[in-house]
């Protein structure tokens, strides 16, 4: 089984995001559920807070004990003057990703990744502590997502919507016609990458009927998760990407197939007359994986093969 | 002298007879017999409509040292304690004891006549407010600690004669000319009077006071007019925006929905979400919204309840209305939405406080419920909880139906979140004893479940759940990991500083709450 906690494979269903000035909602984050708490000291903050935001998110995060992924999003390095102090103060609180919002070029990718390094070595931290999800949310940025996945630090990309939006000059729309280009560009840069992809928030909480249309459509497409606003958006979003039973039983199948293989030296295997080959196999395990975190009792299931 | 909840009780309290001492939940079996009004013998063709509240007091011979009592259906919006207290002061009569179903804040006002000796004593299901907070500090306001009671702990009082009535004073929101009188209708609408059904059948004296005198007869009819001595119609009984909220709507805290949908899940997977089952929620936030819950369990596992208790609200009155439960009891009505229901639903039925919850009858509607899912102010390790003072150990609060439903119910589940402000809400031991821990079997917070060791069935029910379940001791550990532990409340041992005596429901002593040294 895949470690779940291996920031390359962890699952990551769902991102929620946390106002970084909010110390109520920092301190109840993680009593939802989500797979990633994404504390933002960005867009969600004004100007006189950002300060205050940032000290109150590394605080937060040196003093509280976490269950899920902890991710912060910055200021933008370069195009913004807080991106650069947001690092001197969240890096040594140690979050497990710094999400780099707008991200255009490789350049902002690596001075936020040096910046990174340089704490690590202080810290003597592993190489690979704190790692990097980006956020595409220009035209720009899309033209050159496939250079900023590759990065050895760069986890996971996502789609920011609102920006890209305003980019294109277009608005949301129901069908979401407008981002079917940017998702598709962004999901095969993450997948050629091998890195994951999240989906872009939906804004309108009291839709929950549009918001489980979004996600069941943007898992169809291949996402890995759904950025999330609302801690009601959490289950619909869990339950969207858990596995039926089929799809369970025959990943367990094909698990136990490969174990079988691998400890008999077995040359060709199959699965209800279906060949077995190594994306089978990691599919499978995402499969187990998803239907463990949603609580599903894996033995059980197993029993029932 | 230690109680069975550990509590220590003074063997003299000033003004209190005949101390029982808590001796277990059901452990004392009573041999009394009931007792009953003082006979009136209604002449025919008597008008009992009186001019004034004034020439009511004069026929009732209300005297120094006697016993009022009021009903607390209006709630923040009651005039007529006010009215009623003000003429007493106003004849120069003092020394009278209130024994009222609840008091509210907009009681506050009593504090004058406390201090110029009018009021006495108070007998209440809690104390709130700045009246909370002056009897708090100042005990020996009153010639003796005040009674708390839970409502139905307050019937069993009344039918057994240790809380005599002399004169009941009962706001009316409809009244015929003989008496006849109902909460249903009337500007003053605020549901059933299951609370004063109970003073007006066994006080000596009944003043009804109403805002709606009604030239048809009044029907059906809560209270009977065979009950009734005297009628005083005045402008307005209360102010309706203090009396009842409109619809109570759903809270959209996220942590109160996580807990009750926690609350619901361990419903489930205990078996107590069954056909014809019965329940109870308590109107705090995370209890009622378990109603959301509870519905969509209902509905996709296509079960329907046998009854509901309240403390009806609009939220219950929907799901009866929509088939979910076959009826509902409703002993205090808590929203308009509810009060419609109670008027236009045959299904929904109105109960005196004695059907509801006296220990002391055959069968209070309360042993016979599935579940209730009740709030707290604190708990402890002892599963104890504490609904009427707060952190600083002032009262702020009302025993109310607590300790009534959780002694009846098969499971009762406790609501709260693990922290509030920067206070545990698990602390080692409770400021004051409300419901004692034998009666809780869970306790719920955002972060974790803690059930009662002693409830080893449900243990081995959820053993395999995916709920955070966990020792009530690993679930304080939480609460101290954010907000350290607190100091505890420094108290007066002074036998004249007891604020207020806590009776179990069945009138022993479970608790009293002395005066904070703040």
């Amino acid at each position: 089984m895949t470690e779940m906690t291996d920031p390359r494979t962890r699952l990551r269903r769902t991102m929620m995001f946390v106002p970084g000035n909010n110390p109520k909602m920092i301190n109840s984050a993680d009593i939802y559920g989500a797979d990633s708490l994404m504390f933002d000291v960005e867009d969600a903050i004004t100007i006189t807070e950002k300060d205050t935001a940032r000290y109150l998110v590394a605080n937060a995060l040196k003093a509280l004990q976490f269950h899920s992924e902890t991710v912060v999003r910055i200021n933008h390095p370069t195009q913004t003057p807080f991106g650069m102090d947001d690092l001197k103060i969240i890096l040594p609180a140690k979050p497990n990703m710094i999400r780099l919002p707008k991200v255009e070029d490789i350049s902002e990718v690596e001075l936020v990744s040096n910046e990174i390094e340089r704490v690590e070595k202080e810290n003597n931290w592993p190489k690979g502590t704190i790692n990097i999800i980006g956020a595409i949310e220009s035209v720009k940025g899309l033209y050159n997502v496939r250079e900023i996945c590759k990065h050895p630090r760069m986890m996971a990309i996502a789609l920011g919507a609102e920006d890209f939006i305003a980019n294109l000059k277009t608005q949301r729309t129901k069908t979401g016609i407008e981002l079917y280009y940017a998702r598709s560009e962004i999901l095969m840069a993450a997948r050629d990458a091998g890195i994951q992809c999240m989906d872009t928030v939906f804004s309108d909480i009291n839709d929950m009927e549009g918001f489980d249309r979004e996600v069941t459509n943007s898992r169809d497409m291949g996402f890995d998760g759904k950025s999330v606003i609302h801690p009601k958006q959490i289950n619909e979003v869990h339950r969207i990407y858990t596995p039926n039973d089929n799809q369970l039983h025959h990943a367990l199948k094909v698990l136990a197939a490969f174990e079988d293989s691998t400890k008999n030296h077995k040359g060709v295997l199959a699965v209800d007359g279906k060949m077995i080959d190594g994306p089978i196999v990691v599919r499978a395990e995402r499969v187990v994986n998803q239907a463990e975190a949603a609580g599903i009792d894996i033995e059980k299931k197993r029993e029932e093969l | 002298m230690k109680n069975a909840a550990g509590r220590e009780i003074p063997a003299h309290i000033a003004g209190i007879n005949n101390i029982r001492l808590y001796n277990g939940p059901f452990s004392y079996i009573p041999q009394n017999t009931g007792v009953g009004k003082k006979i009136h013998a209604g002449k025919p063709h008597t008008n009992k409509i009186l001019a004034s509240i004034s020439e009511a007091i004069d026929k009732t011979g209300l005297k120094n040292g006697q016993t009022i009592s009021f009903h607390h259906h209006l709630r923040n919006g009651d005039y007529v304690m006010k009215m009623v207290v003000e003429t007493i002061a106003d004849k120069g009569i003092k020394d009278i004891t209130i024994a009222s179903s609840s008091l509210s804040p907009c009681h506050d006002f009593l504090i004058d006549y406390i201090k110029n000796g009018t009021i006495t004593a108070l007998e209440s299901s809690g104390l709130r407010g700045q009246l909370g907070k002056y009897l708090t500090m100042h005990p020996q306001a009153l010639k003796r600690p005040t009674i708390i009671r839970s409502h139905g702990g307050r019937a069993r009082a009344i039918e057994a004669g240790e809380l005599h009535i002399d004169v009941a004073f009962m706001a009316a929101p409809a009244c015929d000319y003989q008496g006849n009188a109902t909460g249903r209708i009337g500007k003053s609408a605020f549901g059933s009077m299951g609370y004063a059904m109970i003073d007006c059948a066994y006080a000596d004296n009944v003043v009804l006071i109403t805002d709606n005198l009604s030239t048809d007869p009044i029907y059906p009819c809560s209270i009977p007019q065979t009950q009734v001595d005297y009628i005083v119609p005045v402008e307005a009984i209360g102010d309706p925006t203090g009396i009842a909220s409109g619809a109570i709507r759903m809270t959209k805290s996220p942590t109160q929905l996580l807990i009750a949908k926690y609350a619901t899940q361990l419903m489930d997977e205990t078996g107590y979400l069954k056909q014809d089952f019965s329940m109870q929620l308590g109107s705090g936030g995370a209890s009622l919204a378990a109603a959301k819950f509870i519905r969509e369990k209902m509905t996709a596992n296509n079960i329907t309840g046998r009854f509901g208790i309240g403390g009806i609200t609009g939220i219950f009155a929907q799901m009866l209305k929509d088939g979910l439960f076959k009826t509902c009891y409703d002993t205090q009505t808590f929203d308009t939405v509810a009060v419609k229901s109670l008027a236009e639903n045959p299904n929904h039925l109105e109960i005196s406080a004695s059907f509801y919850a006296n220990p002391w009858n055959a069968g209070p509607i309360v042993n016979n419920l599935d579940v209730v899912i009740l709030s707290a102010t604190e708990v402890d390790l002892d599963f104890n909880v504490n609904v009427i003072t707060d952190s600083n150990g002032i009262c702020m609060g009302a025993s109310g139906g607590h300790s009534d439903t959780a002694a009846g119910s098969a499971l009762t589940i406790i609501v709260m979140p693990l922290v509030r402000g920067r206070l545990p809400m698990i602390r080692n031991h409770v400021q004051n004893i409300v419901t004692p821990g034998d009666l809780v079997d869970v306790i719920i917070t955002e972060r974790g479940i803690a059930i009662n060791p002693k409830r080893k069935d449900i243990i081995k029910k959820l053993q395999h759940s995916k709920l955070p379940i966990m020792s009530i001791e690993a679930l304080q550990k939480i609460a101290y990991s954010f907000v350290g532990e607190p100091d505890s409340v420094r108290l007066s041992t002074a036998d004249n500083d007891i604020v207020a005596v806590i009776e179990y429901r069945d009138g022993s002593i479970l608790d009293v709450i002395h005066k904070p040294l703040i």
